[in-house]
C-alpha cells in the first residue's frame, strides 16, 4: 500500500487547468520535491490534498483513508500538515504561542476541564508548552519563543512556518516553497532542517524553486507543467530529462 | 505579595460599595454595573475572541429576560429553575442563529446578527398574548427569600440582590477566564488570527465558532434572568439595536481580546449616564465622540492604555 496515493486528480478554475489529471504516490520515509515553473499546480496539488480547494474529480488516499471529500482539520488529524507558501505564523502571537497552537490536537482538554481549569487542564497546557519548546529547540528557535512572530527576521519567519506544523506531530510533511527569498547561507540551514526532520522519521513533500536544494535533498522529483505532470524520477534522472530541460530552458529562451 | 491579593483587594472594596454608599440609587447604580459586565464580559467572547462584531446581544438578554419571567409568572416555576433554563434558551437560541450567521463573518455576520436583534424585538412586540407586547410585563416575582440559619434574606431589597448577581458575576468571570485560558481560548484565538492555518493545523473553526457563540449568548441570557427579576417588569425596550451597540461600545472602549477591558468598559459606561444626566441628549453624542476616539487612538481600548503605561516603566528583558 501506498503512503499516499493520488489518482487522477483534476482541478479548473475557469478555463485553467490547474491539475489535470494527476497521478502519483509517496512512499513513507522518503523526501520527494515537485518541481515546475510558476503556474504550473503546484500549491494547487498541495491544496487539494489538503481539502484547502476541493479536486473536481480523482483521489487522494492516505495511509488507505480516502481524504478528498474531508475536511482540512480531519487532514490534519489523519497526519497530513503542510505549510502555506505565503508565511502564515500568528502574525500577532508569540511564537511560542504560536507553535502551542500547533499541538491543539494532542491536547485532550474537555470542555468541563477547562472551564473548572482543574489539575487536567493545567497539566495539558503544561504537556503542550513542553513540546512547544523542544520543537523550537530542535529548530535552533528557542531563544526567540517570546518574540511577537511578526517581528522575527525573513528567515526566521519562514523555520516558524514549520515549526508550527511540526508541532502536530505530522506523518507526511508537505512544505510549499520553504526557502524561497532566502539567501545561499539560509537555504543551507533549511536543508540541513528538512533533513534532521526526515530523520525523525517523517515524510516530506517538497515544492521548491531552488534547483540545488531539490536535486541535494530529494530521493525522488515530479515535475509539474501547466497542470500536467510531465516527469518524475531520481534527481539524475530528471535532470538528464529532454521534456523538463525543454520546460526550464525553453522557457528561458524565449523569456 | 500574593498574586491574588490585588484582585481579592478589590473584591472586597466592590462589596463594600453598597455598604458605604447605601442610598437606593446608588444601589441601583451597582447592580446595573453588574448585569451590564456580565453582559460586556460574554459579548466580549465574540468580539475579542472569535473576532466578529455582533449586534444581537441585546436579543439574546431579552430571550433570557422573556424565557426567566414568563417560567416564574406563567409556570410558576422557582427562580432556581427558571434561572438555569433562561441560560439555556439563550444558548439554544444562539445554536440555531449561529447556525447560518457563523457561515459568515465580517460586515455580513454583523448584518446578520442586526436582522435577528429586529426579529427578536419585533417577537416580543407582536407576540402580544404572551408578552404583553410594548406595554411590557409587569408583576415579575423577585428571585424570593433564602432562609438561612434563622435569617430570611429576601431578594426583593436591594442589597441582598447586589450580592447575588455580584456572585453570579464572580461565577461567570471566572468560567470565561478559564475557558479562555485553556484548549478552547488557544483555539479561538487561532480562528481569529487565521483561520485556514488554524484548520491546517487541527482545530475546527466551524466548531470554535458556534462554541464561543453559544457560551457568550447564554451568558447573556444569565445577564436577562437577572435583570427581570429585579426590575419586575421587562418591555421590549430595554432589548433593542440600541442596548445591543451600547454593549458593544463597553467592550471597544474597555478593550477587546482581553475580560478586564469589557469589565471596565461596562462600569465607566453604567456610572457615565448618571454623571452626564445634567447633559441631555448630549450625553449620547459624548458616548459617540468618546468611541470615535478611542477607536481612533486607543485600538485597545483603556487597558492598552494601561498595558502601553506599563512596558514604558517595566525594566528590560521582563
Ligand atoms: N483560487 C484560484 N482562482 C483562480 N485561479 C487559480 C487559483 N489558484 C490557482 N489558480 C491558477 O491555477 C494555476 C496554478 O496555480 P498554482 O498556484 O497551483 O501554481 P504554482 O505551481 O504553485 O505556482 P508558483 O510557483 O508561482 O507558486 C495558475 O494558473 C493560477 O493562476
Ligand atoms: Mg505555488
Amino acid at each position: 500500500m501506498d503512503f499516499l496515493k493520488i489518482s487522477n486528480l483534476s482541478k479548473s478554475y475557469g478555463g485553467v487547468n490547474a491539475n489535470s489529471d494527476i497521478s502519483l504516490s509517496i512512499q513513507e520515509g522518503e523526501i520527494v520535491s515537485i518541481i515546475g515553473p510558476n503556474g504550473a499546480g503546484k500549491t494547487t496539488l498541495f491544496d487539494l490534498i489538503t481539502g484547502v480547494t476541493r479536486a473536481d474529480s480523482g483521489s487522494v488516499r492516505f495511509q488507505g483513508t480516502e481524504m478528498s471529500h474531508l475536511p482540512t482539520s480531519d487532514i490534519a488529524k489523519l497526519g497530513v500538515v503542510r505549510t502555506f507558501q505565503q508565511t502564515k505564523i500568528f502574525r500577532d502571537l508569540t511564537v511560542l504561542e504560536a507553535v502551542m497552537i500547533g499541538h491543539h490536537l494532542h491536547d485532550s482538554t474537555t470542555l468541563w476541564q477547562s472551564l473548572l481549569a482543574n489539575r487536567a487542564a493545567r497539566d495539558q497546557k503544561q504537556n503542550k508548552r513542553d513540546h512547544a519548546l523542544e520543537i523550537l529547540e530542535f529548530m535552533g528557535m528557542a531563544d526567540m519563543r517570546d518574540l511577537i512572530t511578526q517581528n522575527l527576521p525573513y528567515g526566521e519567519q519562514k523555520l516558524l512556518n514549520i515549526a508550527i506544523a511540526l508541532a502536530v506531530e505530522p506523518k507526511l510533511l508537505l512544505l510549499d516553497e520553504p526557502a524561497a527569498g532566502m539567501n545561499p547561507m539560509e537555504s543551507l540551514r533549511m536543508l540541513g532542517t528538512i533533513r534532521k526532520i526526515q530523520e525523525t522519521g517523517i515524510t516530506v513533500g517538497l515544492v521548491e524553486h531552488n534547483m540545488r536544494l531539490v536535486m541535494n535533498i530529494s530521493e525522488r522529483v515530479f515535475v509539474l507543467d501547466y497542470g500536467e505532470l510531465i516527469a518524475e524520477g531520481k534527481p539524475e534522472e530528471i535532470r538528464a530529462n529532454h521534456k523538463v530541460i525543454e520546460v526550464y530552458l525553453g522557457r528561458q529562451a524565449s523569456a | 505579595m500574593p498574586r491574588f491579593a490585588p484582585k481579592g483587594i478589590l473584591i472586597l472594596a466592590a462589596l463594600a460599595m453598597p455598604l458605604v454608599f447605601n442610598e437606593a440609587f446608588y444601589q441601583h447604580i451597582m447592580i446595573a454595573a453588574v448585569i451590564n459586565v456580565i453582559l460586556a464580559v460574554s459579548l466580549g467572547i465574540i468580539v475579542g475572541y472569535i473576532g466578529e462584531l455582533s449586534l444581537a446581544h441585546g436579543a439574546f438578554y431579552g430571550i433570557g429576560a422573556y424565557t426567566s419571567a414568563l417560567l416564574m409568572v406563567k409556570l410558576g416555576l422557582p427562580f432556581v429553575a427558571a434561572f438555569p433554563l433562561s441560560v439555556a434558551s439563550a444558548g439554544f437560541m444562539g445554536f440555531i442563529i449561529g447556525i447560518p450567521s457563523l457561515r459568515l463573518s465580517g460586515h455580513y455576520f454583523a448584518i446578520a446578527t442586526l436582522g435577528f436583534q429586529g426579529i427578536v424585538v419585533l417577537l416580543i412586540i407582536n407576540l402580544v398574548d404572551l408578552t404583553r407586547g410594548p406595554m411590557g410585563l409587569p408583576g415579575i416575582p423577585s428571585p424570593g427569600t433564602l432562609n438561612l440559619f434563622g435569617w430570611s434574606i429576601s431578594f426583593g431589597d436591594k442589597l441582598p440582590f447586589f450580592y447575588l448577581a455580584f456572585a453570579v458575576m464572580i461565577v461567570v468571570l471566572i468560567l470565561v477566564r478559564n475557558l479562555l485560558r485553556y484548549k478552547f481560548g488557544e483555539a479561538f484565538i487561532a480562528t481569529r488570527e487565521d483561520s485556514l492555518l488554524a484548520a491546517s493545523l487541527g482545530v475546527q473553526p466551524r466548531n470554535c465558532r458556534m462554541l464561543a457563540f453559544v457560551i457568550s449568548t447564554a451568558l447573556a441570557g444569565a445577564a436577562g434572568s437577572l435583570y427581570a427579576h429585579y426590575t419586575m417588569f421587562i418591555s421590549p425596550d430595554s432589548f433593542t439595536l440600541g442596548e445591543s451597540i451600547y454593549l458593544v461600545t463597553m467592550v471597544i472602549i474597555g478593550g477587546r481580546g482581553t475580560i478586564v477591558g469589557p469589565l471596565i468598559g461596562a462600569v465607566i459606561l453604567t456610572g457615565l449616564p448618571e454623571v452626564l444626566r445634567f447633559a441631555g441628549d448630549l450625553q449620547f453624542v459624548i458616548y459617540g465622540l468618546m468611541l470615535m476616539l478611542v477607536v481612533i487612538f486607543l485600538p485597545k481600548g483603556i487597558v492598552g492604555l494601561v498595558d502601553q503605561f506599563k512596558q514604558r516603566g517595566a525594566p528590560l528583558g521582563n
